[in-house]
Parts: C-alpha cells; sequence; structure tokens
C-alpha cells in the first residue's frame, strides 16, 4: 500500500502548491489523479515517488513510514519506484544512448551484468528496435524516447508506478501502445499504478478508479469552509 | 535528420481547401504535417526542396491566384503572410515577444497590416481576449490566454485562410474545446481553416473534413461526419488511428511509423497493415478519396 496523509509541499518557503492532500493506492491498484494543468499533482507525485521532500505530512510505503527523500531514501524503498515524466526529453540524458539510458538505473544500482537481457527484453516489449537503441535522443522522435524512458522506469522491475502525464504529447496510438506496456507489467508482477493526468476520458479507461484534485485536497477544503465560517460568526458577534 | 540525405517528408499531397471550411489535417507526430504548412507559408528552412504548386485563390479563372511555392520571399512577406494566410502557432508563449506586452505587439502588427493606430481592444476583442490582460506580458497569461493572444494577432490582418499548427498541444482537455471552439467560430465567420493536429477529439470537434497523412502522403480525405461517426474511416491506417483512442477500443497500431528517409518500397503502412496483401507493394494512388488497395467498404 501507498499512502499518503496530509501532504503540504511546494518549492518555496511558506507558500504550498499542495496543502494537507491525502492519497492511498492499494497494492496492484491502479488510481488515477485528475487535475488541470498547475494544480499541484506533478508536485504530488514527486512526493509519492520520493523525490520531493514535503513540508508536512507522512508518505507510507507498504506498511513502512518513508524518512528520507531523494537521496535520503533507502535503496531499498527509492528503487521501489519506477517513474514516467510528461517530457521525455527533460528527463532523458542526452548523451546516453537509448540502450545505455533505459540500462542506467541498473548501472547506479551495480547490476550491470543484467542489462543486456534485461534491455533487450523492455526493448521488445516496448517495441523499440536494435538500431533505435543505438541512437541519443535527438535522434528519435518523442514517441520513440518516450518508449525508451518507460523501459527504463521498468528495468529494476519497480513495485509502483508513476506515471505523470506520460502521454500528454503523444498521438493516440503511441498512447494506447504504452498504456498496454504499463498494464501488461502490472499484469505479470502485480505492481500498483498512480497515473497523473488532465483527461479524464484516458484516466477512467486506464486506472480500477480516478480521483479528481478536489477530493484528494477535500480535507483541506472542509477545514477552509471551518475556517471562513468560524471568521463569520466571529465578524458578526 | 541522420546525414545529408534527400529526404522526402511530404509526397504528391493533393487537396482542395474550400471556402469557409475547416480541413484537419491528422496524423502521428512526424509524419509531415508541419512541414506541408510550412512549406505553404514559404517558412521551410534554406535546405528544403518543394515541387508541385500551392493556389491560393478562389480557382483556376482567378487573376489574383498564387503559387505559394513558386512565389518569392518579398510576395510572401508582403502580401501573404499575415495578410492572405494567417498563421496561429504550435506554441503561443514562444511566438509571442516575451518582453513587450500583449497590447504592444497587437498594436505593431495592427500598423504593419492596416497601417491603423488604434484598434487593439476590437482586435483582442474578436479572439475573446479580455481587453483587461491587454497590458500583460506573455509569461503572465495562462496557456489559454496567452492561445488567445497569439489567435488575436494571426486574425489582425483579416486573412481568408487561417493555418493553425497543433494548437491545442499541451492544453488540458477543457482548454483545448475552448480554444477550438474559438477557432470554429472564426470559420463560422467566414474563414477558411486549416487545422493540423494529432488531437483527433479536436479534429472531430471542429473539421468538416479530414485530410489523414501517414509518412508523408495524405492516405485518405473525408467528411468528418462519415469519418469520425458512421460509416467510419476506409483507409486501415485511419481505422487504427480511431480504434486507438480511450473511449473507443484503445488499442495500438501494431509497431511504429516508418522513418521518412527510409520508407519501405509500396505501401508504406503495409508492415503495420492487417489488409496488406500482394497488390501492396506497389503505392496505392489516391483515387475517391483513399490511397489503399484494399480500403474498407461499407460492406467489409
Ligand atoms: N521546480 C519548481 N520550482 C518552482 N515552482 C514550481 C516547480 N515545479 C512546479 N512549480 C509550481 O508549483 C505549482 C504546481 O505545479 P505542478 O505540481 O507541476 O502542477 P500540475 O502537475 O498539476 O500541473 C505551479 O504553480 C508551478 O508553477
Ligand atoms: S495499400 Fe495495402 S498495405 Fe497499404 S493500407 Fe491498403 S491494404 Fe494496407
Ligand atoms: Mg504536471
Amino acid at each position: 500500500m501507498l499512502e499518503l496523509r496530509g501532504i503540504t509541499a511546494g518549492y518555496e518557503p511558506r507558500r504550498p502548491v499542495v496543502r494537507d492532500a491525502s492519497l492511498t493506492v492499494a497494492a496492484g491498484e491502479s488510481v488515477g489523479l485528475l487535475g488541470p494543468s498547475g494544480c499541484g499533482k506533478s508536485t504530488l507525485a514527486r512526493v509519492a515517488a520520493l523525490l520531493h521532500r514535503p513540508d508536512a505530512g507522512t508518505v507510507t510505503l507498504d506498511g513502512e513510514p518513508v524518512r528520507g527523500w531523494r537521496h535520503r531514501a533507502p535503496r531499498e524503498q527509492r528503487t521501489a519506484f519506477g517513474v514516467v515524466f510528461q517530457q521525455p526529453r527533460m528527463s532523458a540524458d542526452p548523451r546516453l544512448r537509448l540502450h545505455d539510458l533505459i540500462a542506467e538505473p541498473l548501472r547506479a544500482t551495480g547490476r550491470r551484468a543484467e542489462a543486456p537481457d534485461r534491455v533487450r527484453e523492455l526493448a521488445a516489449a516496448t517495441g523499440l528496435t536494435a538500431d533505435l537503441l543505438t541512437r541519443r535522443p535527438h535522434e528519435v522522435s518523442d514517441g520513440q524516447l518516450q518508449r525508451a524512458c518507460l523501459a527504463r522506469a521498468l528495468v529494476l522491475r519497480p513495485r509502483w508506478l508513476v506515471c505523470d502525464e506520460m502521454t500528454a504529447m503523444l498521438d493516440a496510438s503511441t498512447t494506447a501502445a504504452l498504456v498496454a506496456v504499463v498494464e501488461d507489467y502490472r499484469r505479470e508482477t502485480g505492481a500498483g499504478l498512480l497515473a497523473v493526468g488532465h483527461d479524464p476520458v484516458l484516466l477512467d479507461r486506464w486506472c480500477d478508479r480516478t480521483v479528481r484534485w478536489r477530493e484528494v485536497q477535500e480535507v483541506q477544503e472542509a477545514q477552509q469552509v471551518q475556517q471562513v465560517q468560524a471568521s463569520q460568526k466571529e465578524a458578526l458577534r | 535528420m541522420r546525414g545529408d540525405r534527400a529526404i522526402a517528408a511530404v509526397t504528391d499531397a493533393t487537396f482542395r481547401l474550400h471556402r469557409g471550411e475547416c480541413l484537419a489535417l491528422i496524423g502521428e507526430s512526424g509524419c509531415g504535417k508541419s512541414v506541408l504548412a510550412s512549406a505553404l507559408l514559404g517558412l521551410l528552412p534554406g535546405n528544403a526542396r518543394t515541387e508541385g504548386h500551392a493556389w491560393l485563390g478562389s480557382g483556376e479563372a482567378d487573376e489574383a491566384r498564387l503559387d505559394l511555392l513558386a512565389a518569392d520571399e518579398r510576395t510572401l512577406s508582403r502580401t501573404v503572410r499575415g495578410r492572405r494566410i494567417g498563421l496561429i502557432p504550435q506554441s503561443p508563449a514562444a511566438h509571442l515577444t516575451p518582453v513587450r506586452t500583449v497590447r504592444s505587439q497587437l498594436r505593431e502588427t495592427l500598423r504593419e497590416l492596416t497601417g491603423r493606430r488604434d484598434g487593439e481592444e476590437a482586435a483582442a476583442e474578436r479572439a475573446a481576449f479580455p481587453a483587461d490582460h491587454l497590458d500583460r506580458h506573455p509569461h503572465q497569461l495562462s496557456g489559454g490566454l496567452a492561445q488567445r493572444a497569439a489567435t488575436a494577432l494571426a486574425l489582425v490582418g483579416d486573412a481568408p485562410l487561417l493555418l493553425a499548427d497543433e494548437p491545442t498541444t499541451g492544453l488540458d482537455r477543457e482548454l483545448v474545446d475552448r480554444t477550438v471552439d474559438e477557432l470554429r467560430r472564426q470559420v463560422d465567420r467566414g474563414h477558411t481553416l486549416l487545422m493540423i493536429t494529432h488531437d483527433l477529439a479536436a479534429a472531430g470537434r471542429i473539421a468538416d473534413r479530414v485530410a489523414v497523412m501517414y509518412a508523408g502522403r495524405i492516405v485518405e480525405i473525408a467528411d468528418a461526419e462519415a469519418f469520425f461517426g458512421e460509416p467510419g474511416p476506409r483507409h486501415p491506417y485511419a481505422r487504427g488511428l480511431l480504434d486507438a483512442l480511450p473511449e473507443r477500443a484503445f488499442t495500438p497500431i501494431p509497431g511504429m511509423p516508418p522513418e521518412l528517409g527510409d520508407l519501405p518500397a509500396g505501401c508504406a503502412f503495409a508492415p503495420r497493415c492487417p489488409r496488406a496483401a500482394d497488390a501492396c507493394a506497389t503505392v496505392p494512388p489516391l483515387a475517391d478519396g483513399v490511397a489503399c488497395h484494399h480500403p474498407r467498404s461499407d460492406r467489409a
């Protein structure tokens, strides 16, 4: 289970972009998180994937409370996540050939020996040809690069996947293809999924359930209403 | 692009745009849609070459008709861009000048195209850009308002033909719908619109007719209602595209589009096509709205 409780997070002190948000994904479940752009859903997704430390709140991963984010997270927790972002060009090292891009997490965790087999498997799953694997990001299309980024996210066999607007830049066929790769992987491994996006049709079709941003922040809104009511009472006195 | 070979990004594209209609040009990214648009505006890079004609005018009898592919840069910049063809760009934020307010950019374009020294408010109004945001800089605008600012600029010269290149990429669905509806209003006012997009839902919402491009060729042209509704597309690629939508079968077309510099002989879709057969070793011509040796008929 992946559990976020009362998360407040942001980029500047005292200016949170996420306030008191809560969200739970059960083991093996797929949850779509739907919201307009700029609402803070990517920030929350990064907190969930242990990439951004929240200012307040707790994250519990498979029963273990999370105590550190980014390099402070224990490797076992960090590698439990595979993450795919919206803009493949911003999340791919431009110097790496696609083969090395996919294998990078294996190298970083001292499992280089597994690379040839694992890359071959994932290239087949994501539809990347041997020729494409030898190219660098600027020599492939957005769709091809996103296939490689998805393969990279799966290379360590994560128990959790976080896909943040993974298909927002892609055409319908590439979108359906990448979602199918994610779902095949989940069927095979039982991994849970948090899919962030702004297209209700896509998320409803893809995920077991879809939550709206305002539901995630409901607690906070309820509190605000109480505060407003309290101050109105105050003013009437 | 790799190496310095000549690559045909667009081949044999033939279509006609009727006055006051919206034609949506759809296809996967990288299939050549934007190259076609740039060719029409004379905005291809210097090393690009074109063959054929792109006639701008009301028909063969039109004395003022102009071949866009043959026109020189001076003609294009003085009489075509902004005046006869308005371009609504892919990323409005990048198209607007960052250091200047929307008002000052509108004012300059107005002076250049119409000689007028006022009219910013009216120009903004036509694209539903709020007058109280005119003094803002582009970075102070939301994605939707930046799109409207760019549309307002494109409409200043009252060009009869509007060309929108992926005007909704990266926008939220709600904003996509709003942008598309605003463009449709321009068509209903008599403008002709060529809208290039990979967003099929947006195309379905706005278009009178649809042209489908695959590997640089137009493979189907159809009435939008028949294409998105019944009887549906006739070309196997176009069918595959629609079937990939999450509101339909959500099944991808197998494989990936070919490299434009490395097209298979014959029909470029054959390696991915469920209906491919021997005849497909030759390129199918566009006949009766579809370029395919085994198009789906209403019965099949
Ligand atoms: N790295 C960053 N530094 C500063 N502000 C940021 C950063 N990333 C996002 N923001 C801001 O935080 C807010 C929420 O952003 P984000 O979580 O990306 O929203 P969403 O994913 O819902 O579009 C926005 O106002 C955005 O500008
Ligand atoms: S020509 Fe043949 S291969 Fe090409 S789309 Fe038609 S049936 Fe398929
Ligand atoms: Mg986001």
